[in-house]
């Protein structure tokens, strides 16, 4: 899936034009990213919540020649699904 | 951001929709993820990231309570692997 078919299900199911449709699928993805870019995390309910999380500096190594390298801090972006998401998702098997 | 708010920001950005409209589109819109990934389907979105359902192996744990051997079975459980773009933007370099 992609976002062609988010923009023919809101078509659908709304009943806006693809037009609009396509105008407010890509707006949405973009508040999101507009809010963890803040460092805001985005919370929706019955689906899951995308955090920004810091992680600390660290020394790494490069696989290839050996040689370690510092890693600066830098910022994480986590999704933890929501417990709703996570038994849709489960499948029939649990 | 909570899902009411990106709901009042899609609404005050277009004006030439009413608020119900607003709130299905937003719904409508991760309930389309849910269900691809019900389906075991990934769902790619540039900019983003990426949803998919990853496969568990069933594993056998233990009840930390009664001490009682337990079987989990195989499942699939949701996750999201955000996009590089996504992630430079979130450490301040590129777009905001």
């Amino acid at each position: 899936m992609t976002k062609a078919d988010l923009v023919e299900a809101v078509h659908a199911r709304v009943g806006l034009s693809k037009k609009e449709s396509a105008e407010l699928v890509q707006f949405v993805l973009e508040e999101i990213k507009r809010a963890l870019a803040r460092g805001e995390g985005v919370k929706i309910s019955g689906f899951g919540h995308f955090m920004v999380l810091e992680r600390a500096a660290r020394v790494g190594r490069n696989p290839k020649t050996g040689e370690e390298i510092r890693i600066a801090p830098r910022k994480a972006v986590v999704f933890r699904p929501s417990p709703v998401l996570r038994r849709r998702v489960e499948g029939d098997e649990a | 951001m909570k899902k009411s708010e990106l709901i009042e920001r899609v609404a005050k950005a277009h004006t030439g929709l009413v608020r119900a409209e607003a709130e299905a589109v937003v719904n409508i819109i991760f309930q389309s993820i849910a269900e691809a990934l019900a389906r075991g389907e990934r769902v790619e979105l540039r900019g983003l990231g990426v949803f998919t359902a990853k496969a568990r192996r069933p594993r056998r744990a233990r009840n930390p309570k009664t001490g009682e051997e337990v079987l989990v079975p195989a499942r699939r459980v949701p996750h999201f692997r955000p996009s590089k773009e996504l992630l430079k933007r979130v450490n301040g370099k590129g777009e905001r």
